[in-house]
């Protein structure tokens, strides 16, 4: 997996990491006079090269938020600001892997990254690209397989490598790494941070995996109903816990540090006996 | 269909789990496994299934001629009725000496396929048009619905005042028969479009027309066809009711001038010609389709 990065593979030159300020979001949904508070008062800096992981249990509105940041999604109050530009539309500085692989399953594997490209880039870089990303998830060799021909992990993987290929200021990721089984979930994990290392960039890592965000995040944000001590217990999630992540990556799973923030991570998850 | 390119993609797949050596795990052994096993002569297999299934088919249409024939040569039915095959034969021998029946036949098929073509193409662009913008479709769609609901013979005094007895009004019938199967599926199956996909494709910056001829068309193929398919066998139908209204030429004129003169034979040799050109017409474009789903679904 690393020999991909070698000096001498061509990679072209990237963008540069970009900072993601949330401000006071808020977002619901409903019909007018049933409307339901998803998030509210989302308000975090995160600093350009940052990997920030975001935990939350399911439906407290960690996809919205995302969303929100790609510009697929307008927020109610509140605005993203990435690199101190709000986002307004369809942002082309971000690219995302959303939580189904969603691939184009008229085009193969090549051609559906091939989606992620970005405008400016001719014909012959963007195909060398793509090939370089399906090996570096390990796909080479089913380039030209339509995306039902492929496992759902390795149509997950295919997905990832299409953001890769937009070469983003921004990566959101939604789960990226669910569908996998744990020995390639590890890989892909590995595999991400050799990307960041390589090339850098902001990323946003939507996970249900407490350890998986232990492994690769700087900080971790937990998004959740902060309603423990207010007598008016307030509708959708907010931020409940920001910490950072003690000791620099590759870190040991079995640390006492970890240990220690992983519970207390459980905890806030609702699971408790750890 | 995807049986057939799964038996392709096995042989494809294990030399490529080979070749990749080290990053094949246990997942990728999970994808080899969703693909259908089939064995390497599957392609050839499939065929001479295909031409079996063929020949089955034409079995019933077969006991249908010998009961006909046996109903005839018994003298249960008076050749007035029903004529024999035989003499159905000799009547189509006898119209192609006189250099007729190629005629009727070449006019109706050049009729079916001009209206067809015509009203394919138009329904596509009103179908996309109103299957994509919101506005186009708020505006437009309650007049189209009115329309469709007028019965489409309902046109002929119009179309006969309007353009005459002729080419072109024939055509136009045939026109309006075909546009309203392939304008349905079309607008149908562009109103429902994975949501999923198009959000996917515009978050990587595909929109407009590329948006259009990347994911929302491909999307929609297996539904074009079929509204196609039903284009077709509406083209015919029409193609009928213009030529027995008023032509002077065609496998419809056939029928209509078989009546006045009283010729048996000729009526069922007019249906029997219909049946055989709209099967075919039909199974020719029945190959376009599975290759297109094949390409695109
Ligand atoms: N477009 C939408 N319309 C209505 N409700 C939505 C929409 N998107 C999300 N929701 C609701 O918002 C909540 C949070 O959704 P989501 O962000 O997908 O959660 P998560 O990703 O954390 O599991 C869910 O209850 C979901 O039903
Ligand atoms: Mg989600």
């Amino acid at each position: 997996m690393t020999a991909v990065l070698a000096p001498g593979t061509t990679r072209t030159t990237s963008k540069q990491a970009l900072g993601v300020h949330f401000s006071g979001l808020g977002r619901s949904f409903g019909a007018a006079g049933s409307r339901r508070a998803v998030l509210r008062d989302v308000s975090v800096e995160v600093e350009p090269g940052e990997i920030l992981a975001i935990l939350g249990t399911s439906g407290c509105g960690k996809s919205t938020l995302l969303r929100a940041a790609a510009g697929l999604d307008v927020p109610d109050s509140g605005e993203v600001l990435i690199d101190g530009t709000p986002v307004s539309g369809i942002d082309e500085r971000c690219a995302v892997a959303f939580q189904e692989p969603r691939l184009l399953p008229w085009h193969t594997l090549q051609a559906n990254v091939a989606i992620g490209l970005p405008k400016s880039s001719s014909a012959s870089a963007g195909k060398a690209k793509v090939l370089e990303l399906l090996k570096l998830v390990g796909l080479d060799a089913f380039a030209k397989h339509r995306p039902r021909e492929v496992s759902g992990g390795m149509a997950q993987r295919t997905s990832l490598a299409r953001a890769l290929a937009r070469n983003p200021g921004v990566l959101l990721l939604d789960e990226p790494f669910g569908a996998l089984d744990a020995l390639t979930r590890l890989r892909m994990q590995d595999l991400l941070l050799d990307v960041h290392s390589a090339q850098p960039t902001t990323v946003l890592l939507v996970t249900h995996d407490v350890d998986e965000a232990l492994q690769l995040a700087d900080r971790i944000l937990v998004l959740g109903r902060d309603d423990d001590g207010h007598d008016d217990a307030r509708e959708g999630s907010t931020i409940t816990e920001l910490v950072t992540v003690p000791g620099a990556r590759p870190r040991d799973r079995n640390s006492a540090d970890l240990g220690a923030l992983r519970s207390s991570l459980l905890s806030l998850l609702g699971v408790t006996g750890h | 269909m995807s049986s057939e390119v799964g038996q392709r993609a096995v042989p494809i797949s294990r030399a490529g789990l080979a070749a990749i050596g080290s990053p094949v795990t246990a997942e990728d052994a999970v994808g080899r496994g969703d693909v259908p096993a089939g064995s390497g002569s599957g392609a050839r297999r499939s065929t001479g299934r295909r031409i079996g299934i063929i020949l089955l088919g034409l079995i019933v249409p077969a006991l249908l001629l010998l009961g006909w024939h046996l109903s005839t040569a018994s003298g249960f039915f008076k050749p007035s009725q029903l004529p024999s095959p035989a003499s159905v034969l000799a009547a189509a021998v006898d119209l192609v000496d006189r250099g007729q029946l190629a005629t009727h036949i070449l006019i109706s098929t050049q009729r079916v396929v001009l209206g067809f073509l015509i009203g394919s193409v138009l329904g596509v662009v009103a179908g996309a048009v109103l299957g994509l913008s919101r506005v186009a479709d708020i505006l437009l769609t309650p007049t189209v619905g009115a329309l469709r609901a007028v019965p489409s013979l309902a046109w002929v005094p119009l179309l006969v005042l309007w353009i005459g007895i002729n080419e072109d009004s024939k055509v136009t019938l045939i026109t309006i028969g075909a546009f309203f199967p392939v304008f349905t599926t079309l607008y149908l199956g562009l109103r429902h479009v994975d949501r999923n996909l198009v959000e996917a494709a515009r978050a990587f910056g595909v929109n407009g027309l590329r948006l259009l001829t990347t994911v929302q068309l491909p999307a929609v193929v297996p539904a074009l066809f079929s509204g196609l398919r039903l284009a077709l066998a509406q083209s015919w139908l029409f193609l009928v009711a213009a030529e027995l209204i008023a032509s002077s030429m065609g496998l419809g004129f056939l029928l209509v001038d078989s009546q006045q003169n009283g010729r048996v034979d000729r009526i069922l040799l007019a249906i029997i010609l219909l049946a055989i050109i709209g099967k075919t017409t039909d199974a020719l474009l029945g190959i376009a389709e599975r290759w297109a789903v094949r390409r695109w679904a």
